[in-house]
């Protein structure tokens, strides 16, 4: 107790110093939750990838279609569930800032695929009644105000032209990693449209998603699908829904890794300024602890102090860093809903602040503790007066 | 009568010198001398005649080249960093010039940091803690920060700090060097009491012969070499 009362009391010796460097610590620590969640959100559609979904798209690349008749054979290989398809629209809702990722899927399937987009039932059959209807996630649908019964009009950049949707649903994420941005609506409503406009672009999908009896089967079921289509006009590459979405990740890496490398240079410049602190206040009080030592207290207790006092402004930092990253995230999350559908700060970044504080706030104490540890009584005493 | 009485601290071939860069310089050389228990004695000398080095190695706070000081029986030149710090922590009481109080305790905490060593209770703490404070009048200040307080009345903080784990021998270091002439005589009284009626031995360096007067006994120091006057 009467270690923890000088340690405090200590602390606050030099009030506008401690502040300084608490208030240096709260805004590190706030930009390293940030930019931790931010690095969370690029891999939140690696996250929420089931192993149980595969990905089927065109073995030259993602921009090129694959054919409607590959369903009925993919559906015929052994291990395989159900298969659904959807292709990447691109449509553009009244400005080019108003981003919203669409997709024409097929939808009985497609939901049937992916329980985690939770529709109410009435929703859902007046979504598969209509075949100009659209369903859109609740951050968009709350983002554009967008009601049930609205008319949505996309302007098309893969396919050219103004297409209006019937919103006809909002679906719900059923998890917290789930992306409520999306907006989906009939692949047949498009393929019908492409097949009066430009017919050699009609039955064509964009990638197949397919579901597998069971996870542990993935490799064999993806070598069978691409060897069904071995030497065949448009051969497949297949993956599982993870190994889809990382690919997408690695074409930004180099963005990830350079906001890997900002958040700990963040820590190595707080370890600085608290170092700095802790280095001034020992050199302060080199008299204090030779004192302390002349009257029997030996080097562990000095330790305990100075540690103490590291660990105690660290974590007042920390805590204040840590509660504001909720509202700044929050903040930070509106602002860039559109590219980053998920954006909530993980227990695993908190978890990290405050590993990042404690390891702040130990390497900020070593070498104040060792010169007060190993400075002579004698030598400590002449530096009084 | 003092001849007679057994000597606490025997101080024998003692020599110190410091290191700067390749330069030596002696600071105490070949020094032998007793001092018997229940004594009050004087470390009088010029600045840098060493002895504020030889009260720092008959304290035990530095190291000396070589000799011995055996202190009740005890050769502490021979004891490790710990042991002479456990050593210290029961046997020698600390009064500095500066008073060096810890300035974000109050009187009393200050005075209770060398029993947080013991494995006395909180409550033993507390009667001895205000004990010693009585001793040095200053019962009513208990929960003053060192700020708060005078020279003098830090003076006597300090010393019921020295006081409080009650060792066998009080060093001090120009204990009124920094204090005015009233609150000089008020300390030294209060040593004089401490050495008369408590029988503490103590070992004071200053640099006043008026201080120099309340000691039974004096040494001086010059350039490293003792002289003896009794």
């Amino acid at each position: 107790m009467y270690m923890l009362k000088l340690i405090f009391r200590n602390a606050f010796r030099h009030k506008l110093r401690t502040c300084l460097t608490i208030l240096g610590i709260t805004i590190a620590i706030l930009a390293f939750g940030i930019l931790r969640t931010l690095v969370n959100a690029w891999y939140s559609g690696v996250e929420a990838s089931s192993s149980a979904r595969l990905i089927t798209r065109n073995a030259i690349s993602l921009v090129f279609s694959l054919p409607l008749s590959y369903k009925e054979k993919i559906r015929g290989i052994p291990g395989v569930k159900n298969v659904s398809y959807a292709i990447w629209f691109n449509g553009t809702y009244i400005s080019e800032k108003n981003f919203i990722p669409n997709f024409a899927i097929d939808p009985k399937t497609f939901l049937e695929l992916y329980p985690e987009y939770t529709l109410p039932e009435d929703q859902k059959v007046a979504f598969f009644r209509d075949r100009m209807a659209a369903v859109a996630g609740r951050k968009v649908a709350e983002r554009f105000s967008w009601k049930i019964g609205d008319t949505i009009p996309l302007k098309g950049t893969n396919f050219p032209g103004t297409w209006n949707f019937i919103l006809r649903g909002i679906y719900h994420g059923a998890e917290k990693s789930t992306d409520e941005t999306q907006l989906f609506f009939h692949w047949d409503y498009l393929n019908e449209s492409l097949k009066k406009t430009t017919p050699n672009r009609a039955d064509q999908v964009g990638i197949y998603i397919i579901g597998i009896t069971n996870p542990n089967l993935a490799p064999e079921v993806s070598e069978a699908v691409d060897k069904t289509f071995k030497n065949s006009l448009a051969e497949t590459m297949t993956e599982t829904e993870k190994a889809f979405q990382l690919s997408f990740v690695s074409m930004t890496e180099a963005i990830v890794t350079v906001i890997q490398l900002v958040s700990f240079m963040v820590i190595i410049i707080i370890i600085a300024v608290v170092a700095n602190t802790m280095v001034m206040t020992a050199r302060e009080r080199i008299g204090e602890y030779a004192i302390m030592k002349t009257l029997g207290f030996g080097g562990w207790h000095l330790a305990i102090l100075i540690f103490g006092e590291s660990l105690f402004i660290t974590m007042v930092g920390c805590t204040l860093g840590i509660l504001l990253t909720f509202p700044s995230a929050k903040i930070f999350g509106a602002k860039i809903g559109a590219y980053f559908p998920v954006f909530h700060v993980s227990t695993n970044t908190i978890f990290l602040d405050i590993g990042a504080a404690i390891l702040v706030s130990l390497i900020a104490a070593i070498f104040p503790t060792w010169h007060a540890v190993k400075i002579r009584v004698a030598e400590g005493l002449r530096r009084i007066g | 009568m003092k001849d007679t009485k057994q000597p606490i601290v025997e101080i024998r071939n003692l020599s110190k010198s410091y290191h700067r860069g390749a330069e030596i310089i002696p600071v105490l050389e070949n020094i032998s001398f007793d001092i018997p228990e229940g004594e009050f004695l004087a470390l009088m000398g010029p600045s840098g005649s060493g002895k504020s080095t030889l009260l720092n190695l008959i304290a035990g706070i530095d190291k000396a080249d070589s000799g011995t000081i055996q202190v009740s029986g005890l050769d502490i030149t021979s004891l490790t960093e710990t042991d002479l710090t456990r050593w210290r922590a029961v046997n020698v009481g600390f009064i500095f010039q500066f008073y060096n109080l810890i300035p974000v305790l109050t009187a009393f905490e200050n005075v209770e940091l060398p029993l947080l060593l013991t494995w006395l209770s909180r409550k033993e703490r507390w009667e001895h803690v205000e004990a010693a404070l009585h001793m040095v009048n200053l019962a009513d200040r208990m929960d003053h920060y060192p700020g708060q307080l005078s020279g003098g009345q830090q003076q006597r903080v300090a010393i019921a700090r020295a006081i409080v784990t009650d060792p066998t021998i009080l060093v001090a270091d120009e204990p009124t060097g920094d204090l005015d002439r009233t609150s000089a005589e008020d300390i030294l009284g209060l040593m004089a009491i401490l050495n008369r009626e408590f029988g503490k031995t103590i070992i004071m360096v200053t640099h006043d012969p008026h201080a120099a007067e309340k000691a039974h006994i004096i040494r001086r120091l010059e350039k490293g070499i003792l002289n003896v006057h009794a």
